[in-house]
């Protein structure tokens, strides 16, 4: 699962770059390790700045959490078990992809209820309309857009 | 004296606004042509009055007048020239002048270019963006007044933010207005459009230049405001789905959709109601941005509580015109006649499944945006919306709309063959499958869906290509006469040919500087040399240097490749000393597409320093694309077809007027 996403992430067409404020002594010794580090941290947010995740931000509250998440795998926690333990710690606050529950649920399926509910409807408005025949007149020009119409195409020829 | 004068013009320019707001629509229901042709002079007037008030405080600020509260609190006389004058739109006060001045600048486009309008959509328009006006000058004077002074003159000003004095900052903000504020102009014309409840394909005519215009400028606007969080930041990211960014993608999202939908109306006479929904909703998504950004409720629900003048404001002004116009909407629409049938596979379908993919991102973005919001208000529940999540739902609605771009065009009109496309879109997928395969052997066993995506946008700009050459009889006909085709062929069709290559073209950046990205991280000292993507990158030593209004750090680094020198490269670390705030000057080197990035962190007591070296592979592409986008949007605007019916050069004014 996780390496779905993290591929699905990488087709993502707005997807956030590496970014990075880890610094220099952070990194973990073990380069599988350190990239898991660096993956959950794109994950888990900077709870005191505005919109940054760990990775991203400088604020020494995220190194302590770039820290804690390092000490965590280091201990041979699983991926899901170092996010259980930050949300036992913060909240749902931190995490940046929210988890499927009853509060969130709606947010998740707002994109394929949206798409499925209006592509049907849409075809179905379609195919009504196609159904019911002729296409509706356009309404008659007024005499001032007939003198318009007539001012535009004498003049069309000679501007091209 | 000056900022008294900037005051009262803009108290004068509010006076214009309201006499703007309804003696046209008085003229256009007692059908007088004077009254209705107030509207006109007052626009223009307005113009003036709102642009002597924005060049009042670009003068205090250039002036460094410190006994304005605004200068003050966001000015600095050691700061360069440059910066005193964009340093104007830096803050609340001043963007909000700049916001209103922009309004006001269509207005006045309006008022001069609409000579072809009829002259009671033209009353009516300018009337609909006087109530914008309005209702803006009053926020500004009652809640965020500029030109306030301060009773004892501080000596100094406290200087802007440093991050904001870029270059890109200069030019950043007012593009993003002129698009914001541009789609105002649709949306008066859908408002008019509804009270007159007339409306027909010349109606599309007439508002898709103001819409491609005020897309071109948005386009620009959010590419430029990337690249300089990518350079500025220090962090090479380049799209953090922030909140403020997600205020203006929402509007580009709709107006996007927009451009498209206002294309069938004009050509086929359909989907009018949906139209004027979409001119709506882009315009609210503008005002909505215009909420978030200026209210401070993004921070965080409970800043918004504690200083709520300004954002209750706003949220009124919000409320007053998404609200008035939905239920304006509601009542006429049912009133607008449809026309123009059509089979779901056509050129019209196609274009339907674009505004549906769009419609649905840009509710994803909204969405993700203000779920948080009302969770924490409603359910005291407090979450996080953040990138991992909007990738995951933007990955597969793009995948869709990118794989129907290149069918788009090449469906006929009523009725398309699906069968007879494809086949002719054989030799463009056939292209995106080799570099498919080319890439995956490249690469060998990375990620795997990234091949599959740099494929895709070579389809999208082969696709495009192909669109081209049919059009154009390339290879089938001689080349003389494919030259000739190809200068007869509408500009539109160019324009749209670019803009879509420039999707492809921004996937295939975005794509491989995801993937591909290679990172160096670590502290290093003089003549220590770091090794990045085949580049040798070697510190050659630390100096400091004192700026105008700043310190900074610089360190020198030789790159070379291959035994090669190619450049000297010195990312630097200002300090500023009135904010006692730093910002990070970011060094790169650009080769082809590629760039190679070198950002300081914090320098250690022995002389040894933090680095950060990037290399990002095609990361141009990312900002090419969207270029790209608004260069065929140009080309588009220039269509002889489109100016027929908007704006009209002078010579032609005169033949005009008798039948008005």
């Amino acid at each position: 699962m996780r390496r779905m996403m993290a591929t699905i992430v990488a087709l993502a067409l707005l997807a956030l770059p590496a970014a990075h404020a880890v610094q220099p002594d952070e990194i973990m010794s073990d380069p599988a390790r350190e990239s898991r580090a660096r993956d959950l941290s794109r994950e888990l947010r900077c709870m005191v700045c505005q919109n940054q995740s760990i990775d991203d931000s400088d604020a020494p509250l995220a190194r302590d959490l770039r820290l804690l998440v390092r000490e965590r795998i280091a201990a041979g926690d699983s991926n899901s078990q170092v996010l259980d333990f930050l949300v036992a710690r913060y909240g749902e606050f931190v995490l940046l992809k929210p988890r499927l529950e009853r509060q969130t649920i709606l947010l998740w399926l707002l994109a394929p209820l949206l798409l499925i509910g209006g592509g049907l409807a849409l075809w179905l408005q379609i195919r009504r309309r196609s159904r019911s025949g002729a296409d509706v007149p356009a309404p008659p020009l007024t005499p001032d857009e007939e003198a318009r119409l007539a001012a535009l195409m004498s003049e069309e020829p000679r501007s091209s | 004296m000056i900022a008294e004068t900037g005051h009262y013009a803009l108290v004068l320019a509010l006076g214009l606004a309201l006499i703007q707001s309804i003696v046209p629509l008085i003229g256009a229901r007692l059908r007088d042509d004077a009254l209705m042709n107030v509207a006109r002079s007052t626009a223009l007037a307005q113009l003036l009055f709102v642009g002597a008030s924005f060049i009042a405080l670009v003068t205090l600020h250039v002036v460094s007048d410190f006994s304005v509260a605004n200068v003050y609190e966001n000015s600095h006389s050691m700061k360069p020239l440059l910066y005193k004058i964009t340093g104007v739109w830096g803050n609340h006060e001043g963007s909000m002048l700049l916001w209103v001045s922009i309004l006001a600048l269509f207005g006045g486009l309006v008022a001069a270019l609409g000579n072809n309008l009829p002259l009671s959509l033209r009353a009516h328009v300018l009337a609909v963006q006087a109530w914008i006006a309005s209702a803006f000058y009053l926020f500004i004077l009652v809640t965020s007044n500029p030109f306030l002074r301060i009773a004892n003159p501080p000596i100094e000003g406290r200087d802007l933010n440093p991050v904001l004095q870029d270059i890109g900052l200069a030019v950043h903000p007012p593009m993003l207005y002129l698009g914001y504020v541009g789609f105002s102009i649709s949306f008066s014309f859908a408002i008019a459009a509804l009270m007159e409840g007339r409306i027909d394909a010349a109606w599309a005519r007439w508002v898709r230049p103001w819409t491609l215009v005020a897309w071109i400028f948005l386009t620009l606007g959010i590419a430029m405001g990337s690249y300089w969080a990518y350079y500025e930041l220090g962090w090479g990211g380049w799209w953090f789905w922030d909140p403020v960014e997600n205020a203006s993608l929402m509007p580009w999202l709709a107006g996007t959709a927009l451009l498209h939908s206002a294309l069938v109306m004009e050509k086929r006479n359909a989907l009018k109601v949906w139209t004027i929904l979409l001119s709506i909703l882009t315009f609210s998504l503008s005002l909505l941005g215009t909420f978030l950004v200026r209210s401070g409720v993004i921070t965080s629900v409970h800043a918004f509580a504690t200083d709520p003048t300004r954002g209750v404001f706003i949220l009124l002004i919000l409320c007053l015109f998404i609200g008035g116009s939905l239920s304006l909407f509601a009542g006429r629409a049912g009133s607008l006649k449809q026309g123009g049938l059509f089979a779901p596979i056509s050129r019209e379908g196609a274009l339907v499944l674009n505004n549906l993919l769009l419609t649905v991102a840009c509710a994803v973005v909204l969405f993700g945006t203000l779920y948080p919001l009302a969770m924490e208000l409603l359910a005291d529940f407090k979450m996080s919306v953040g990138a991992p999540f909007y990738n995951l739902t933007f990955a597969p609605l793009f995948t869709l709309l990118l794989l129907a771009v290149p069918f788009g065009p090449m469906l006929a009109w009523k009725r398309g063959d699906l069968l007879g496309v494809t086949q002719r879109l054989l030799a463009a997928g056939v292209a995106g499958l080799v570099v498919i395969a080319i890439v995956w052997a490249w690469t060998r066993g990375g990620s795997a869906l990234a091949p599959l995506a740099i494929g895709l946008g070579v389809f999208v700009i082969a696709g495009a290509m192909t669109d081209l050459a049919e059009r154009t009889g390339l290879f089938r006909l001689p080349f003389a006469t494919t030259l000739h085709r190809a200068r007869g062929l509408p500009r539109s069709a160019w324009g749209s040919v670019f803009a879509h290559a420039g999707l492809g073209v921004a996937l295939i950046g975005i794509v491989c500087e995801t993937t591909w990205n290679s990172e160096y991280i670590a502290t290093m000292k003089q003549n220590d040399v770091a090794h990045v993507a085949g580049y040798d990158v070697k510190l050659d030593g630390l100096f400091q240097r004192q700026g105008p209004n700043f310190r900074e750090m610089i360190a020198e680094f030789n790159v070379s490749h291959e035994g090669e020198t190619l450049s000297v490269m010195t990312p630097s670390k200002r300090s500023f000393t009135t904010r006692g705030s730093s910002t990070t000057e970011a060094a790169l080197l650009t080769r082809g597409a590629s760039q190679l990035y070198i950002s300081l962190g914090d320098a250690t007591a022995e002389g040894a320093i933090a680095v950060r070296i990037y290399h990002k592979p095609l990361v141009l592409l990312i900002w090419w694309g969207p270029v790209l986008m608004a260069f065929g949007g140009m080309l588009s605007l220039s269509d002889r077809r489109l100016r027929v019916g908007a704006p009209k050069p002078a010579r032609a004014k005169q033949r005009l007027q008798p039948a008005e």
